[in-house]
């Protein structure tokens, strides 16, 4: 897509992240946009997780700026404690590993993601436990909410099951759906499509589309399914061995020579995609 | 069959001789004290005995674990038999423990088909509607047994003290429930909690002359302080970090009211503690200045168990007061947020919340119950000391919560039932009661770790549960 | 001066036999991440059975201490060795694939049992014995004090500074002490590689339990005087001399035993002896708080 280039939704500058002697990330800069779905790739062990690791609060950068632009003031998130980065600045995440909540069922995933909000309605709990009509009209308003999200994802029939007894691609949908029932305004996704087949992973790419055009919520995804980062990304970031490599549109990224280097290296070696 | 009979007789063999091993000297040579020193009573011939007695025991769990379940049972009464044979064992625990572990051959062997039995008798049209029936009503029957108790034939000194004992347990489990069942913080030092609440009554009631009702708030206050104080700091560590630590500031505290005679008497303790009043009417024979007895308010002749029902039915309050707020908890954001954090505390964090407050919270409400509970113990003892605080106590009202079936309310109330109840039946079994209590703890966790209750009951459904079996 | 001096070997003296005790918690730890919150028992066992075997080596009429010392030594820790593999071969193999706290709580039944079972067997009271070294001589003497060094007290530093040298060397050239490693570095693969995993454990178990058992017959001739509580206390310190030191470091569980030991004898000395254990226990909650990995360990990055 070649829009206007409006103000960045996240500014990514000069990060650097350092474990001991090891350089995970090496003076990366780059820029999300909101309305965008933007996707960073590179080989195994590019750093593409460390990354979004420091932008979600995870690890502390050694070196950089994160400023994450929310409606109407700026959060840097390098400063901020993990769990702010949720709450305040409004950043949410999934993770390469599923991280569900396995014993709780869909719905009840899908409520605890909306806390923040209910706890205040709950009036830190007192309205709550007094049974008010505040607070429960609060909590219908939160399922209606989560009910949206599961016909969105196709789980509606499966809300009071354990979310562990789900399959794995219904897992990862719901995953997704219950990041966006924090209402983000950056949603970053670790891999969505690792383990989809072709099928689950059009659908996939259904859902993040509708996520950027009806929900207006910038995306941030690492990825090494071509079909998806091809199809659906606005933006793309290369990362190899921690540094950035290129930047731009997908298909200008994926004609960079550079770039074409570090997937294919100097023998032949399959390529993704 | 033929062809392992030689391996089973062998692992029979080896488990025989690591029991020898572990036996021979702390069992076989016992040491006594004879004026200025030690001496041996030698038990080898018991341990020999016990020692034949294992391999048989082996030897038939192998029997049966290969299917062959008529030889195991055969065996083990066998074993039954000689046990209760007049036949002159060394020793009187010799003949239980034989016959007791033929008891559990037998249980054993016929074991598959008792589970067959109950799976499809849980799976027949009737099965399913008394299982949903059961698990929906067993709490309000347990209930109104409760209510109802002291006024049946159960009702006499020794079934309600046990009674009071029980429920004092299942409060403190409840309470121990929200820490641990509910938001898995793995809490080793919880009878600290109890004790704050156990003294703050004590001296302030003995110093002060606040009543009972008075203190009780304020105790559940103290507590919660506490557990917040002691919380703070340490709530970030990881399960088994966080349960050591708990188990210092367990100890800690028990230290520091062992020897801080100024405040809290240390070893002596502190008597003459009142107990609670009725509307301001004591439940003594005889009224101090100012003051009505009981009996004298309600016109009703003096009788010694009247005091007894009345502190039956004030823990009985307490802990349904406790069961009460924790299934409101469940259904509130807070709640779900412990659970949540219990499954996945990386994950809470990337959804915005904040694991140290929610832990905090959970540990400072079930600092809170606790307090009310010491509270009540010490108005019932009239007596406290550092003693009744000791770690084992804190692993027992683990070990119910545990057992019952981590965050499961029912389940605390069985696991009491059988962990406290059971014991005190046997009491003159003594010392073997700690023995029993510690190797049940490791059977449970290897056979049944999920615990009694091994069913959670969602906090919300999206759609009505379907009374047939269905979702 | 003197009282100084006198305290700090007294302090060393005691934290030898916390260090061996902090060896086995540390190496439970570091391969398969969990705390054998029965190791303090092992440790009690350890010594009613050097008891009872001072008691047969005199009854047998061996009257040289350092015969009856080998003897005992080597009874005591192959009996306890095979305590220490039947509770993890009972208790904790079962639970390894269960939920964080299960292993946890059998192991505290594991406690609770042995305490009780020893209790039943032995009796209640406390057992003196274990008098078979002593006297001593003065190092020096000042301010009217002198400063005392007992045969005891050296036969303890030089035990426990030989098994640490055994020790390390069997954990970094043996191929037992490579295994082990391997296991701790990552299970998975080490198994992928051939390494018999679940011996290797068991291993490590059990030369945790018999150094567990020297550290019970240097206590029971130390204080010439055991009963079947000792393992609670002991226990909770040398795991905290573990962390101290960092958990999962054997030289780290030596020093913080070390730590430990000067700890509770200078605050014995100096401050209160009531309070010495609560000493050791805020010791635990602060390094728990402000340095989990330890003084000698590595802090541990979370995975995500």
């Amino acid at each position: 897509m070649n829009a206007p280039q409006g103000p960045p939704l996240i500014d990514v500058e000069h990060l650097t992240m350092r474990f001991g002697g090891l350089l995970a990330v090496d003076d990366v800069s780059f820029v999300a946009r909101p309305h965008e779905i933007t996707a960073i790739i590179g080989p195994n062990g590019a750093g593409k997780t460390t990354v979004f690791n420091c932008i979600t609060g995870f690890y502390k950068p050694t070196i950089g700026r994160l400023t994450l632009r929310g409606g109407d003031r700026d959060y840097l998130l390098e400063r901020m404690q993990g769990h702010e980065i949720g709450q305040r600045a409004k950043v949410a995440r999934t993770f390469q590993n599923i991280r569900l909540f396995p014993g709780m069922t869909v719905l009840e995933n899908l409520m605890v993601a909306q806390h923040n909000k209910l706890m205040h309605a709950s009036g830190w709990s007192v309205f709550g436990l007094l049974g008010l009509r505040r607070y429960r009209k609060a909590e219908e308003e939160g399922v209606e909410l989560a009910r949206g999200w599961l016909e969105r994802i196709a789980l509606i029939d499966d809300a009071d099951r354990p979310a562990g007894e789900l399959p794995y691609g219904a897992q990862r949908r719901l995953e997704i759906a219950r990041a966006m029932c924090t209402e983000p305004r950056l949603l970053c996704l670790d891999e969505p499509a690792a383990g989809l087949n072709p099928h689950e992973s059009a659908a996939l790419n259904q859902l993040l589309v509708s996520i950027r055009d009806r929900d207006g919520v910038g995306v941030l995804l690492i990825e090494h399914d071509m079909s998806v980062v091809m199809n659906i990304s606005d933006h793309v970031v290369v990362l190899d061995y921690g540094r950035k490599i290129a930047e731009g549109p997908p298909a200008e990224v994926q004609r960079d020579p550079a770039v074409i280097r570090a997937y294919l290296g100097t023998d032949d070696e399959a390529v993704d995609g | 069959m033929a062809a392992r009979l030689p391996s089973m007789l062998k692992d029979a063999g080896l488990t025989a001789f690591v029991a020898a091993a572990l036996g021979i000297f702390v069992v076989g040579f016992r040491t006594v004290d004879i004026g200025r020193g030690l001496t041996f009573d030698y038990h080898l011939v018991d341990l020999a005995v016990a020692v034949v007695t294992i391999f048989f025991g082996r030897l038939g769990l192998s029997l049966a674990a290969n299917g062959l379940r008529w030889p195991a049972m055969v065996l083990g009464a066998a074993m039954i038999a000689a046990g209760a044979s007049p036949l002159q064992l060394p020793s009187g625990f010799l003949h239980w423990f034989v016959a007791l572990g033929g008891v559990l051959l037998v249980i054993r062997g016929a074991w598959p088909w008792a589970n067959d039995a109950m799976s499809a008798a849980a799976r027949s049209p009737t099965g399913v509607v008394l299982g949903r029936a059961g698990a929906k009503w067993s709490g309000w029957l347990l209930l109104a047994a409760a209510v109802v108790m002291p006024f049946t034939p159960f009702g006499d000194q020794k079934t309600m003290d046990l009674g009071v004992l029980i429920l004092t347990y299942v409060m403190l489990g409840w309470g121990l429930n929200i820490v641990v069942g509910l938001a898995g913080l793995l809490d080793l030092g919880y009878v600290a909690f109890y004790a704050v609440g156990a003294y703050s009554y004590a001296l302030l009631s003995t110093h002060y002359g606040l009543g009972f009702w008075t203190v009780l708030p304020l105790a559940g206050m103290m507590a919660a302080a506490f557990g917040v104080m002691l919380g703070f700091p340490v709530l970030r560590l990881r399960g088994d970090y966080l349960a050591i630590v708990t188990l210092g500031f367990g100890e800690i505290i028990r230290l520091v009211l062992l020897n801080w005679f100024d405040l809290t008497n240390g070893p002596a303790g502190i008597g003459s503690i009142p107990g609670p009043t009725l509307f301001g009417a004591v439940f003594a024979e005889t009224a101090p200045e100012g003051k009505e007895t009981v009996w004298e308010m309600l016109g009703i002749p003096f009788s010694g168990i009247h005091r007894l029902i009345f502190l039956y039915y004030i823990i009985l309050l307490l802990a349904l007061i406790t069961n009460l707020f924790t299934q409101r908890m469940r259904r509130l954001p807070v709640g779900r947020a412990w659970e949540a954090l219990r499954e996945d505390e990386t994950a809470c964090r990337a959804l915005g919340i904040n694991p140290t407050n929610t832990k905090l919270t959970a540990f400072a409400v079930g600092a809170m119950f606790a307090g009310f509970a010491g509270s009540f113990f010490a108005a019932k003892q009239r007596f406290i000391s550092p003693e009744s605080f000791v770690f084992i106590e804190s692993a027992i009202i683990l070990a119910i919560v545990v057992l019952g079936g981590m965050g499961s309310q029912i389940g605390v109330v069985l696991a009491a039932v059988l962990l406290i109840g059971l014991p005190e039946w046997f009491r003159d079994l003594g010392n073997y009661r700690m023995l029993t209590f510690g190797l049940a703890m490791v059977v449970i966790m290897v056979f049944r770790p999920r615990g009694l209750v091994a069913h959670r009951e969602p906090s919300l459904r999206l759609h009505p549960a379907k009374p047939g079996g269905g979702r | 001066m003197a009282y100084f001096s006198q305290q700090l070997i007294n302090a060393i003296t005691l934290g030898a036999i916390y260090g061996l005790i902090a060896i086995g918690y540390t190496m439970v730890y570091g391969i398969i991440g969990m705390i054998n919150f029965a190791h303090g028992e092992v440790f009690m066992i350890g010594a009613f059975i050097s008891l009872i075997g001072f008691m047969i080596c005199s009854m047998l009429g061996i009257g040289s201490a350092p015969v009856a010392i080998l003897l005992v030594l080597l009874l005591a820790m192959a009996f306890s060795a095979v305590y220490g593999w039947a509770i993890e071969r009972t208790a904790y193999r079962p639970l390894r694939g269960s939920f964080r706290l299960a292993p946890l709580i059998s192991a505290i039944g594991v406690s609770i049992a042995l305490q009780n079972y020893v209790q039943l067997v032995q009796g209640a009271r406390p057992k003196p014995g274990g008098n078979v070294v002593s006297g001593g001589f003065n190092l020096f003497s000042a301010d009217g004090f002198d400063v005392r060094i007992t045969w005891l007290q050296i036969i303890i530093v030089v035990v426990t500074v030989v098994l640490m040298a055994g020790f390390t060397w069997l954990i970094a050239r043996t191929s037992l002490g490579r295994r082990q490693r391997a296991c701790e570095q990552d299970m998975k693969m080490a198994a992928l590689l051939g390494v018999d995993v679940d011996r290797t454990i068991s291993l490590t178990f059990v030369l945790g339990a018999a150094l567990a058992a020297v550290a019970g017959m240097l206590f029971l001739m130390y204080y010439g005087v055991i009963d079947f509580f000792i393992g609670f206390l002991a226990g909770i310190k040398a795991f905290t001399a573990a962390v101290l030191g960092g958990i999962g470091s054997m030289p780290g569980a030596m020093l913080g035993g070390l730590l430990i030991g000067l700890i509770e004898v200078f605050w014995a000395a100096y401050f209160s002896s009531e309070y010495k254990d609560v000493a050791v226990f805020a010791i635990l909650v602060l390094v728990l708080i402000f340095r989990p990995s330890g003084l000698l360990g590595k802090p541990e990055i979370e995975k995500v």
